[in-house]
């Protein structure tokens, strides 16, 4: 029996769209790897445009980090490097050859490697670039070793992928990645499951299962780690994702890059929400090609609560496992202030879907309108009510308005992320932007090197 | 709808940043938001949708809340006139009503043509949108003042309040004592011959009758207060336009804890703190005052109104949520304990309240506290095993 942990604040929200679970194929020739999609990388390129690269080809390695290689997902040609303002390098375009000829790592098995071996191997594959550490939500330093890894089984998000599609089959490769990184690191390993996790995921061996319960954001790293044991100042702690752990296993398995991927299509304006399997980085065109409504619309590599907007013809984000659509919210909407407004989202009881909110399970309708001005921070106490975290979130935001760097850390910087502000960003009635609020105070906090 | 999106897109380039009418940029955005929710969308990263409610119509809420109070505060300015001419029979309701209006209704307008002007000017010079908070600043106002007040009082007084309540600490948001508490505050020591809270609240111009507040008269030393328990819930009683009537405040209170706008932390631990000072009053029972039931309190002056509206603005009150209780507590408390302790001061809410703003952050601060001192202690603990 894993043990259960309850989650007791948290809203989930849902939407129309859930992607059925049927997996269609997706290909295409064009391709991109996105540096800005990890926080914290510049990229020093080690390709030029017209230069042909394999699947698991160095692109280009990490500044700041410079073991640590970003590799191509397919094999073919670097066609063009976009860059945008102050040169910083947007998206490194591959047009694929259809060869899938790989780079050979060589197949191994765990127990004939040293850590440090292992280490090295992932460094070079790429693979390294799939572990990210708390805090700061950046690629962990080379070298270093973390106090505890999470491997996130479920995702809480609305409309997420479902993680047990995503890793069908791949129960093997999972577990040899549960054993590189327990012999790598030799620190615990921690697997986070919710009660419909299958038994694939939940049958892994050498990993303490922890069973979580509640609403989102319960999936999120931060509200686990904060159960499991709270980040401290210098603490440094590890993540990756069921997919990550099994693209790792496949590394030592196969000795190749794993560069395949399950992506959910999901959101109100498909038509047809499903399941692609497809490589990394793929563009995402020909998943909304005839797929979408001929409404104005958002297209987003990710979530709705996290996701980055990407055009029609936008690229897959990096560890983004799910695309969503939604309506594009240009609209002005006379007096929209004073309308009833029945079957607008609000956990707020000025309107009538206020007052279920929190336990309705019927699906909403979003758009991307914001639904008023920016304002100072005027009511109080809303925040509380979703961050099921032992911080004041509203206290928190404050400090990194001002920069405060003692405030910021003593009120907890270090045991969240900005993702964790999601639904306070959502719900805010002052409509500010807390996530880059407070992603510009852990962006402060790093800088200072703390 | 279609001419007015017209006439704000045709002068939306005018007031664009170096146009001759750019210092109206504020308030062309006030107005034209004020018409339509903007089409502006979320930014490329982060949350793609908003809940759908903004601080207008949170806002607007909070007025709505005011208007039974309101409606029956001027119904009961000219009741009050109309029983106090002793020979002359009580005329129609709306008669009574309509003579509330016509003297309510000046004091309205000068408090938000006053206050407006300085908030939208404040806007312009910070380059920020406008916000709505004033506008129930500016209705509570004169519904705290007496009647009595003279419109330029008023008018001075709003400037005080918006300014040094408000705009020196850097507007909506930043403000840490309640801007209407600190103008009526200021009538209250600037002019004490108008406001001193026990007399002349009644409106009566040619025969310049003053009545006792029923508050008045317990300070002067009154075993009861003259108005029946019935005519105090109901609110037939000498005091500010706003606060006489306890049902009208309760349905305010009413619309505010249902929609979630307003604490109800605050109200209801403002209510304990009054019920047990109240009580305790009542056990010593040193004097008359001290023996009245506890819950008279309630009925009497600017109890209720200031727990349900004045308290609960959430910007002054204490943010956390266990800050809050002992907020709400303490302003009941205080209040009690000034009416019937202090000789001076007759009306004891008005002061706990601006007493509990000054106090609100340092209690924020104790509450957070906690929260601080467990972490460092973590840390502390982690270090030492290490």
């Amino acid at each position: 029996m894993s043990k259960v942990i309850k989650i007791p604040k948290g809203l989930d929200i849902h939407l129309f769209g859930e992607a059925k679970k049927e997996i269609k194929s997706l290909s295409d020739v064009s391709f991109a790897l996105k540096p800005l999609d990890v926080i914290g990388v510049t990229p020093k390129l080690l390709v030029d445009v017209g230069d042909k690269v394999q699947v698991g080809s160095p692109v280009f390695y990490v500044k700041q980090n410079p073991k640590v290689k970003f590799v191509s997902p397919v094999s073919g040609q670097i066609v063009e490097v976009k860059r945008g303002a102050k040169r910083v390098i947007e998206e490194i375009r591959i047009t694929a050859d259809g060869l899938d000829s790989a780079v050979d790592f060589g197949k191994q098995s765990i127990a004939e490697l040293s850590g440090e071996q292992i280490r090295e191997k992932m460094w070079e594959s790429g693979t390294w670039a799939l572990l990210r550490q708390r805090p700061y939500d950046i690629i962990p330093d080379a070298d270093a070793t973390p106090e505890y890894i999470i491997i996130k089984g479920f995702d809480s998000a609305p409309l997420a992928a479902d993680y047990d599609l995503l890793v069908k089959g791949q129960k093997a490769a999972m577990q040899v990645g549960i054993d590189a990184l327990k012999k790598m690191t030799s620190k615990p390993l921690y697997l986070s499951i919710n009660k419909n996790t299958g038994e694939e995921i939940k049958g892994l061996q050498n990993v303490e299962v922890l069973t979580f319960e509640g609403k989102h954001p319960y999936g999120n790293v931060s509200v686990q780690s904060q159960r499991i044991k709270p980040i401290n100042k210098g603490m440094r702690i590890w993540y990756l994702t069921v997919m990550d752990l099994a693209a790792i296993g496949r590394l030592f398995l196969d000795g190749k890059y794993y560069a395949k991927t399950i992506v959910a299509l999901t959101g109100e304006e498909v038509k047809n929400p499903c399941y692609f399997e497809t490589t990394k980085g793929i563009n995402l065109r020909k998943m909304f090609e005839g797929n979408v409504s001929d409404k104005h619309l958002r297209y987003i590599s990710g979530n709705v609560l996290t996701g980055t907007r990407v055009e029609s013809d936008g690229y897959l984000g990096y560890y983004d496992t799910q695309v969503t659509v939604i309506e594009e919210g240009d609209y002005k909407e006379g007096l929209g202030w004073m309308m009833p407004g029945f079957k607008k989202f609000s956990i707020s009881k000025t309107f009538l879907k206020g007052f279920t909110a929190f336990c309705s399970k019927k699906p909403v309708h979003i758009d991307s309108n914001i639904h008023g001005g920016q304002r100072a921070y005027i009511f109080t106490g809303d925040f509380e009510k979703v961050v099921p975290l032992d911080i004041y979130p509203m206290q928190l935001v404050k400090a990194c308005l001002t920069k405060d760097i003692d405030r910021m850390e003593e009120l907890g910087i270090y045991e969240v992320d900005a993702e964790d502000f999601a639904l306070c960003e959502v719900i805010d009635v002052s409509k500010t932007d807390v996530q880059a609020i407070v992603r510009s105070g852990l962006e402060l906090m790093r800088e200072q090197g703390l | 709808m279609n001419f007015v999106e017209k006439f704000f897109e045709q002068t939306r380039p005018k007031v664009a940043k170096g146009q001759k009418l750019h210092w109206l940029a504020s308030t062309f955005e006030a107005f034209e938001s004020f018409s339509f929710v903007s089409n502006k969308t979320a930014k490329a990263k982060g949350a793609h949708f908003r809940d759908a409610i903004d601080s207008k119509r949170a806002i607007i809420v909070v007025v709505i809340a005011l208007i039974p109070a309101l409606l029956f505060g001027m119904y009961n300015v000219g009741w009050q006139h109309f029983h106090s001419l002793k020979d002359v029979a009580m005329p129609g309701f709306w008669t009574i009503f309509w003579y509330g209006f016509l003297r309510v209704l000046p004091m309205i307008i000068v408090s938000y043509v006053v206050g407006l002007f300085i908030e939208f000017m404040f806007a312009q010079i910070r380059n920020e949108e406008v916000n709505e908070g004033y506008l129930v600043t500016g209705l509570l106002i004169p519904m705290i003042c007496p009647p009595t007040t003279p419109l330029w009082q008023l008018g001075l007084a709003v400037v005080f309040g918006t300014l040094i309540g408000k705009e020196v600490f850097g507007g909506t948001g930043m403000n840490f004592m309640n801007p209407a508490l600190v103008a009526r505050a200021f009538l209250f020591f600037a002019y004490p011959s108008h406001m001193s809270g026990d007399m002349v609240w009644i409106y009566d111009m040619p025969e310049g009758v003053t009545g006792p507040t029923p508050l008045g008269e317990m300070l002067a030393g009154a075993a009861m207060p003259a108005a029946s328990v019935c005519d105090m819930i109901c609110g037939f009683i000498p005091g500010s336009v706003g606060e006489t009537s306890l049902i009208a405040i309760l349905l305010g209170a009413f619309i505010l804890l249902v929609t979630g706008i307003a604490s109800w932390r605050i109200m209801l631990s403002i209510f304990c703190g009054g019920a047990l000072m109240g009580i305790i009053f009542n056990l010593i029972g040193a004097n008359d005052y001290m023996n009245m039931p506890f819950y008279y309190h309630f009925l009497l002056g600017g109890f209720a109104f200031g727990a349900v509206f004045m308290a609960t603005d959430p910007v002054t009150a204490a943010h956390t949520n266990c800050g809050k209780y002992i907020y709400g507590f303490l302003i009941g408390i205080m209040a009690v304990l000034i009416r019937v302790v202090n000789p001076a001061y007759p009306e004891g809410m008005m002061l706990a309240i601006l007493l509990m703003n000054v106090f609100a952050p340092l209690i924020d601060y104790y509450v957070v506290d906690a929260n601080v001192r467990r972490r460092k202690k973590r840390l502390v603990a982690a270090t030492n095993n290490k």
